[in-house]
């Protein structure tokens, strides 16, 4: 043993109590924050409840979102930041179709109909640029280091969004309101707009797809062995390139249906920058769940949507912090600073196999 | 004194040099000019934010920029106008940035801009320590032209602008509260943005004047989709007035969101400029119906006309302005082309030069002239120092079914200036 690394071997440590001061502090901040907002009253059950499913509807959205960082980060160990610009893709091109649908009249007669046309067209165009973007941007650059394709991405995000600024101008846009959504469900007393409800089976019955998809077929088998081994995979006789586009196609798929999505709820802001937002909370709820982790994500964007909805006016406006709302995304952040520090594998982590490790 | 003679001559060569380059020369301006060989163009600077979310009412202010300029067939001083556009973005580090681009161009005569307040902000510093002359079509903040730094003013000199002060926009929508709809108590919301804060505060404290109760001030993010929290909380707190000053789409999800928000059933909505565009309305649906919004009221037989060669034109591909501020552009830039004229001095060998000093003194100068936004005099003392617009060019608008379902613009006029029973004294 040499005497110079003998506080290696001591018990205590700086940063492991730095990083329990902080456990303590934050604890305490979202207990005191708390309970001085809920024995204050200001803010009825009902009220609560109200802001619970709001969460969860947008924490829905971000979970298909994140779901598409998840599949790839799984494959390439990549970040897709051009992600939130595919999803952005699907939403901005549809809401020329929602009018249509709404202008003849169809949107109204036949709700859930268009809406499956909806989604199915955002899927497509989704997915297109998504396939594209691998293609072009990401599959020569496959063996580079981490960084380039990272970079990549980013410049592939600006490339998109100014190339739709471009298609469809740089207005905003709005998601026409569809009549059968409209209203709300009492139960016990507390009212759920109807859109909410809608808006979180729709998302969670397309992760449930996913999960069979993912599971139970060839493809799917392929795509884990792809995410788990690709030389090994490719020796198994799985074409590599096709299980990458197709994750890819998948991912795509599910932004541009979180975009149809994302409209009926928060039908306003559809224009060429409004992927960057929800891109990065998606990523942020990738991370929370545990990356490369599907039930992960799907968790990490409820639990994100829900904090977000729940924590500047529970936690924040309890400790008498000012402008409690406006640091909504600063909740978010923490969150994610929060998981880094303490769980830098996620909520749910991934068993990382040696070569991702 | 063998050894003073080198520096003696040295002087006196000097001085011989010197003395034709100052002939040459002629600028008599302190803060220098700009100087156009003959067959040199016309330089204008415009700052605006040309991309990113708010880079349509950039293109509203360029659009009015482009046809002022072809409205004098591109020329000016008998030489063609070359136009310089520096993307400024809606922030304070995109003002600066394109302002240390424009301010180490030398033949710019002086600048368009910015969009936003936040940007004119960052930008001021660098363009006015350059001598140069800025207009802005659209910043609307308070804090621009007041020279009182412990209020917050950062006013510099160079700096115009032929947007309304909100002073006047705030003022107004607090008058409008009390008298017209009887409010007692005010919510406001911003989304901390100069622009939008200034605004807010500005109406809280006429409110407050006004006997009035101000019951919450909060703020919420820019790109923000969600508000249902701070709505509720707003519900907690019952106000009779919403005042939400921001920017679309906060704007639009805050008015859509607070219609589904128990205890907000009987607020009005009430809105500012930010939020002033036929879209507003249609992506607002339904829920848009009844709110108040005060915006630039822009009028007359000489507007009709420009928005038709704006149709026939289609700056930018649009076949309508973008946003509300392109006729304060074109007014702006016409201001400036004007200002270039009258000090510019021709030299024997076709050079023109432009006193920086001069030209800031003729845009200060400038009185009851004839612009498509009405009546435009620059003033030069705080809180409106370089403020050429007096506010009476704004009004309170109602919005209707038809803007909302056929997209009829702008809304029907409720409530001006003229109807107050307490006519602001200082306007």
């Amino acid at each position: 043993m040499q005497p110079m690394f003998k506080w290696k071997t001591d018990d205590f440590s700086w940063v492991d109590f730095t990083i329990d001061v902080l456990r303590v502090i934050i604890v305490l901040g979202v207990v005191i924050g708390a309970w001085n907002t809920l024995s204050s009253g200001r803010i009825s059950f009902a009220q609560w409840v109200n802001l619970f499913a709001a969460g969860l509807s947008q924490g829905s959205i971000y979970a298909l979102i994140a779901l598409g960082y998840t599949l790839v980060y799984g494959i390439l160990l990549m970040i897709n930041f051009a992600h939130g610009e595919v999803f952005m893709a699907g939403a901005f091109s549809t809401v020329f179709l929602a009018e249509a649908l709404n202008r003849t009249g169809f949107l109204n007669a036949q709700p859930l109909l268009a809406i499956l046309l909806m989604i199915a067209f955002a899927g497509l165009v989704s997915m297109s640029v998504a396939i594209l973007l691998e293609r072009i941007a990401y599959r020569p650059l496959r063996g580079s280091p981490r960084l380039v394709p990272l970079i990549t991405a980013i410049g592939a995000a600006f490339f998109l969004q100014y190339t739709f600024r471009g298609l469809y101008g740089s207005g905003f846009k709005a998601y026409p309101g569809v009549h059968a959504l409209q209203g709300a469900i009492e139960i016990g007393g507390i009212s759920i707009p109807v859109v909410q409800v809608f808006v979180f089976c729709a998302a969670l019955f397309l992760m449930l797809c996913l999960y069979w998809l993912v599971e139970r077929t060839r493809i799917g088998k392929a795509m884990r062995a792809v995410s788990e081994n690709k030389e090994v995979a490719r020796l198994m006789g799985i074409d590599i390139d096709w299980v990458i586009m197709f994750t890819f196609g998948v991912g795509g798929f599910l932004a541009g249906s979180a975009g149809v999505i994302n409209g009926l709820f928060r039908p306003q802001g559809v224009n060429f920058y409004m992927g960057f937002i929800p891109g990065i909370k998606a990523f942020t709820a990738a991370v929370l769940g545990g990356i490369g982790n599907i039930p992960g994500a799907m968790l990490g964007g409820l639990f994100l949507g829900v904090i977000e909805a729940i924590g500047p006016n529970l936690v924040l406006a309890g400790l008498g912090i000012p402008g409690a709302n406006q640091l909504k995304d600063v909740i978010a952040f923490t969150m994610l600073v929060l998981v880094l520090i303490f769980r830098p594998q996620g909520i749910l982590g991934e068993r990382l196999s040696e070569t991702k490790a | 004194m063998k050894r003073l003679l080198p520096v003696f001559l040295l002087i006196g060569l000097l001085v011989a040099f010197s003395i034709p380059a100052f002939a040459q020369d002629g600028c008599m301006d302190e803060l220098g000019c700009v100087e156009i060989a003959s067959d040199d163009p016309v330089v204008i600077g415009a700052m605006l934010s040309v991309s990113g979310a708010t880079s349509f009412y950039g293109e509203d202010s360029l659009g009015g920029i482009e046809l002022a300029i072809s409205g004098r067939d591109g020329m000016l001083l008998g030489r063609e106008i070359t136009l310089v556009v520096e993307d400024s973005l809606c922030s304070a580090e995109g003002g600066q940035a394109a302002a240390q681009r424009v301010a180490a161009d030398e033949t710019i005569v002086g600048v368009i801009g910015t969009t936003c307040s936040g940007a004119a902000q960052g930008a001021m510093p660098i363009i006015s320590e350059a001598g140069m002359v800025m207009i802005s079509s659209s910043n609307t903040s308070p804090s621009l032209t007041n020279d009182d730094t412990e209020a917050g003013g950062t006013y510099l000199p160079g700096y115009f602008r032929t947007a309304h002060n909100d002073l006047f926009q705030g003022a107004m929508g607090a008058q409008y509260a009390v008298e017209v709809l009887k409010a007692g108590a005010v919510a406001t919301i911003h989304d901390g943005d100069p622009y939008t804060e200034g605004l807010a505060v500005v109406m809280a404290n006429t409110f407050a004047g006004l006997n009035g109760e101000v019951v919450f001030q909060g703020a919420v993010s820019k790109g923000d989709t969600d508000m249902s929290a701070i709505l509720t909380e707003i519900a907690a707190s019952a106000p009779d007035v919403v005042y939400l000053p921001v920017f679309v789409p906060e704007s639009e999800f805050l008015v859509s969101q607070a219609a589904n928000t128990p205890g907000l059933e009987d607020a009005v909505m009430m809105t500012a400029d930010g939020s002033f565009s036929a879209t507003f309305a249609q992506n607002t649906g339904a829920a848009a119906v009844g709110v108040a919004m005060t915006g630039p009221h822009v009028s007359g037989e000489a507007y009709s006309a420009f928005l038709d060669l704006w149709a026939e034109e289609q700056p930018g591909g649009t076949e309508a302005p973008p946003s509300g501020f392109h006729a304060h552009a074109y007014d702006a830039v016409n201001i400036l082309m004007d200002a270039v004229e009258a000090v510019a001095e021709e030299l024997d060998d076709g050079t023109v030069l432009i006193g920086r000093q001069a030209l800031r003194d003729a845009i200060s100068a400038v009185e009851n002239y004839d612009g498509l936004t009405g009546s435009l005099t620059c003033q030069d003392e705080s809180p409106y120092a370089g403020d050429c617009a007096t506010g009476t060019a704004l009004a309170v608008f109602e919005i209707t079914e038809p803007q909302v379902n056929d997209g009829d613009w702008p809304p029907p006029i409720v409530w001006d200036l003229s109807m107050s029973m307490m006519m602001m004294n200082d306007g």
